[in-house]
C-alpha cells in the first residue's frame, strides 16, 4: 500500500546514497587523489572556493571529489563548512598594488607602465579537441626540463608589483577617488547580518564575490546587450598572489600568508548629474579568489550597473541581481521542488475544484433555462404566415 | 605545539557555533516580542539544501537542549525522506531522544502542517518557511514590503484577494493563506493547508517561523489572537472533506491526503501520520476543529 503512513524514509535514503556509491565505483576505476583533483583541476578549484567563499585549495579538492566533480554541490559542501569556522581575524585590506602579478593586461590603452603581462591563459589558443590526450600521458618531466632550462634565474626578481592602470587615469584627473560623494560606505559583513535594501556598496561587492559565475555572467552580458546601457573597457585585469595580514589583539600587523586573486577594474562613464559638471569616467571593481577572469570581469560590471539604479534592466536593480546569482540559495529552492508538496498540492486542488464545481453548476442552471425556453417555445402554436 | 585542525570531523553540540547561536535566540525573542514582524537574522550555511527546511534547523539547533525531545515531520509524515534526513541530522549533533509521538514532543519541526493533537504549553513548533513575505506576491521588491509592513499598508494584498474572489467566487489561497497577528502585521502561517490556520490562534504553545534562504525569523506567541483575511460577507473557511472517511481508519475532522492505488482508485487517508497511528490504536486525541461559516 503507498500510503504516508508507512515508515520506510529512512531505508531509503541509506539504499540511495549506497547506490551512488555503487555507480561510482561499479567499473572499479583507480581511484583520484585528492592532490590529483587540486594540481591539475585548478580552475575548478578556484570557481568552487570562490563560490564557496572559503580560501582552502585543499577543502575544495575534497568536496569535488567527494561529490564527483558537481561544481554547485562542491560549493555548497564548502560554504556549509565554513559556516562551522568561527571568525577570529578581520583581516587587513588586502592591497592588490602589493599583487605579485602573473598576468595583467589593459585594453584601454596599447601599452602601460610595467607592460602588458599576458601570464598564463588559454585565450588564444584554438578551441581543437585534443584526441591525443586519450592516449599518450604528456611527457612532463622533458616539457619541465626543457622549459626550466630557457629561464634566467638571475632576472627571476626583477619586477614583482605593477602600478596601476587607473592611476594614470587619476592623475589625469579623469577619475577622482571622492567623485561618488552620497554613497552609503558602511562596511558590513553579509555572513553575519541578513542584507537590507538599498544595500551599501561592500554588501553588494561581498555578495558579487561569492556569487555563481554563469549568473553573474548572464545578468552582467544583459547589461551590454539592450538591458543597460553599459559597455565597458577592461581598464586593467590582473591575476596573481596577494598577501594577507591580520591585527593581532597587541596590535601589532602579522602576515599570515598569501592568497590567489584575479581583480578586474572596469572603466566606464559616469553620468553627469549636475549641469555644466565635467564628466567623468567611472571604475567597477570585481575580485574574486584564484583564477576566474569571466567573474571578475562580470562583477565589475555590475559593480558600475548597481550604482545606476534603473528598475527596466534587472542588472541596474540590487534585488534582482543579489538575490538571483546567489548560487548556493538558487540551487537548494531549485532542487526543493523535488520534494513532497502533497499537502500544499492538496489545498490548492480544493480551490480548483470548487471553481469548476461552481461553474458547472451554473452552466447546468442556465442550460435548463434554455431548455425551459425551448420548451415552451415548442409548445407554442406557430402563427401561420 | 599548534593543533592541527585543518581536516577535523568534531563538530559544537547542535552544529551551530555558540555566539550565532545567541544570535538567533536574540533575534527569537525580538519576534516573540513583535508578534508576525520579520526579523533578519544571519542564517549561516548548514549541511543541507537553501530550501529544504535550513531556516527551520537554525530555530531547531539554537532552542534545542540535551534533554529535549525532538520530532520532525514534512507533510504531516514523519516518514517522509527529507524529514528522516533532518532527523538524523539534529539526532547525530545532539544525541537528543527523537521521537514520532507529537504528545512526548518538546520541540516539534514540520514542513506545511500543524499537528492535529493539540500543542502543549511545554511544547514549541518550528515551522519551515519558503517564502516568509507574505506580500511578496503583490510587490517583488523587500524594501518595498518593508516600508508597507513599517506603516500597515496592505491594501494590495486585500485588493488581490478581492481581485481572486470576483474573477473565481474564492480567495484562491491554498496553502499559507495570509494572516493578521495581534492585529497588527499581517503575516504568511507558512504554507500549511487553510485548515490548520484556526489553530494558530490562541494556542497555548508557540509558534517560530525560519525562513532560511530568505533570513527572516517570526512568531506567533501563546495565547496570540490570528485572523485569517476575511471579508465581512466573505468568509474564510478551512478545505472540506464532505462525507469523506480516511481509508485507513474510517474516521472523519482530520486533513486528508488524497491517494492513489496502483488501479488507480481515489481514496482519502489522514495526512497527519502520528494522529492516524493513534486514532488507529486510540483513543483518538483531543483536536480543535473549526466548523466553516455557512
Amino acid at each position: 500500500m503507498g500510503y504516508v503512513a508507512v515508515k520506510g524514509g529512512q531505508d531509503a535514503i541509506d539504499n540511495a546514497a549506497e547506490l551512488v556509491e555503487y555507480y561510482r565505483w561499479r567499473e572499479r576505476p583507480q581511484p583520484i587523489e585528492t592532490t590529483q583533483v587540486r594540481s591539475q583541476f585548478r580552475l575548478l578549484i578556484d570557481k568552487v572556493m570562490g563560490e564557496g567563499s572559503l580560501y582552502s585549495p585543499e577543502h575544495a579538492a575534497l568536496a569535488l571529489q567527494q561529490v564527483e566533480g558537481d561544481v554547485f554541490e562542491a560549493a555548497f559542501i564548502l560554504r556549509a563548512y565554513r559556516a562551522t569556522l568561527q571568525r577570529r581575524f578581520y583581516s587587513d585590506t588586502l592591497n592588490t598594488r602589493d599583487m605579485f602579478v602573473q598576468r595583467r593586461i589593459s585594453s584601454a590603452f596599447r601599452e602601460i607602465p610595467g607592460g602588458q603581462v599576458l601570464g598564463p591563459t588559454r585565450d588564444y589558443t584554438q578551441r581543437l579537441l585534443d584526441p591525443s590526450l586519450a592516449r599518450d600521458t604528456p611527457g612532463i618531466d622533458a616539457f619541465l626540463g626543457e622549459f626550466e632550462s630557457r629561464i634566467d634565474r638571475t632576472k627571476l626578481r626583477g619586477v614583482t608589483s605593477f602600478s596601476k592602470v587607473i592611476d594614470l587615469l587619476m592623475s589625469e584627473g579623469l577619475m577622482r577617488r571622492d567623485q561618488y560623494t552620497d554613497e552609503d560606505r558602511r562596511v558590513v559583513d553579509i555572513t553575519r547580518e541578513a542584507i537590507k535594501f538599498p544595500a551599501p556598496r561592500s554588501a553588494r561587492l561581498q555578495m558579487l564575490a561569492r556569487a555563481e559565475t554563469g549568473g553573474l555572467m548572464c545578468i552582467g552580458y544583459s547589461t551590454m546587450r539592450g538591458y543597460g546601457e553599459s559597455h565597458q573597457t577592461v581598464g586593467e585585469l590582473r591575476m596573481g598572489t596577494v598577501p594577507v595580514r591580520i591585527t593581532d589583539q597587541s596590535g601589532r600587523k602579522r602576515y599570515i600568508g598569501r592568497i590567489k586573486v584575479t581583480e578586474a577594474e572596469m572603466i566606464g562613464r559616469v553620468a553627469v548629474k549636475k549641469k555644466g559638471a565635467l564628466p567623468l569616467l567611472s571604475v567597477g571593481y570585481g575580485l574574486c579568489f584564484g583564477q576566474n577572469e569571466t567573474k571578475v570581469i562580470c562583477m565589475g560590471m555590475l559593480d558600475s550597473a548597481l550604482r545606476n539604479p534603473n528598475v527596466n534592466s534587472p542588472g541596474n536593480n540590487q534585488e534582482f541581481v543579489l538575490y538571483h546569482t546567489e548560487g548556493v540559495e538558487l540551487y537548494g529552492f531549485t532542487n526543493h521542488l523535488k520534494l513532497p508538496h502533497y499537502v500544499t498540492f492538496q489545498a490548492g486542488l480544493h480551490n480548483l475544484r470548487d471553481v469548476v464545481d461552481r461553474a458547472e453548476k451554473q452552466r447546468g442552471v442556465r442550460a435548463a433555462e434554455f431548455a425551459a425556453v425551448a420548451a415552451a417555445a415548442a409548445a407554442t402554436p406557430k402563427p401561420r404566415l | 605545539m599548534v593543533e592541527d585542525v585543518k581536516f577535523r570531523a568534531s563538530y559544537n553540540f547542535a552544529f551551530i557555533d555558540e555566539s550565532t547561536k545567541k544570535e538567533v535566540r536574540r533575534k527569537i525573542l525580538k519576534a516573540v516580542c513583535i508578534p508576525g514582524y520579520q526579523v533578519p537574522y544571519s542564517s549561516p550555511e548548514m549541511p543541507i539544501s537553501r530550501g529544504w527546511g535550513t531556516g527551520g534547523l537554525h530555530l531547531t539547533l539554537s532552542l534545542i537542549g540535551p534533554r529535549d525531545v525532538f520530532k520532525i515531520i514534512d507533510q504531516g509524515s514523519d516518514a517522509s525522506v527529507n524529514a528522516c534526513s533532518l532527523r538524523q541530522f539534529v539526532k547525530r549533533m545532539t544525541g537528543c531522544e527523537v521521537t514520532f509521538d507529537t504528545a512526548a514532543a518538546t520541540l516539534i519541526q514540520s514542513r506545511h502542517r500543524v499537528p492535529e493533537e493539540i500543542l502543549t504549553d511545554k511544547q514549541i513548533l518550528v515551522l519551515q518557511v519558503p517564502q516568509p513575505e507574505v506580500l511578496r506576491g503583490v510587490e517583488r521588491y523587500e524594501f518595498k514590503t518593508r516600508q508597507m509592513h513599517a506603516e500597515a499598508d496592505y491594501a494590495k494584498i486585500w485588493v488581490s484577494l478581492y481581485e481572486a474572489y470576483v474573477r473565481f467566487g474564492t480567495m484562491m489561497r491554498g496553502s499559507g493563506y495570509p494572516i493578521r497577528v495581534n492585529g497588527r502585521y499581517i503575516a504568511t502561517p507558512s504554507p500549511i493547508p487553510r485548515w490548520d490556520v484556526p489553530n494558530l490562534s490562541m494556542a497555548h504553545c508557540l509558534y517560530l517561523f525560519g525562513a532560511g534562504r530568505e533570513k527572516r525569523i517570526h512568531c506567533i506567541p501563546p495565547y496570540t489572537k490570528v485572523e485569517p483575511l476575511e471579508f465581512e460577507d466573505v468568509l474564510f473557511h478551512v478545505e472540506a472533506f464532505p462525507g469523506i472517511r480516511c481509508a485507513a481508519s474510517g474516521e472523519d475532522n482530520a486533513f486528508l491526503d488524497e491517494v492513489y492505488d496502483d488501479e488507480g482508485t481515489r481514496k482519502f487517508v489522514i495526512n497527519d501520520s502520528n494522529f492516524l497511528d493513534k486514532v488507529r490504536s486510540g483513543p483518538r486525541p483531543s483536536q480543535r476543529l473549526f466548523t466553516n461559516p455557512d
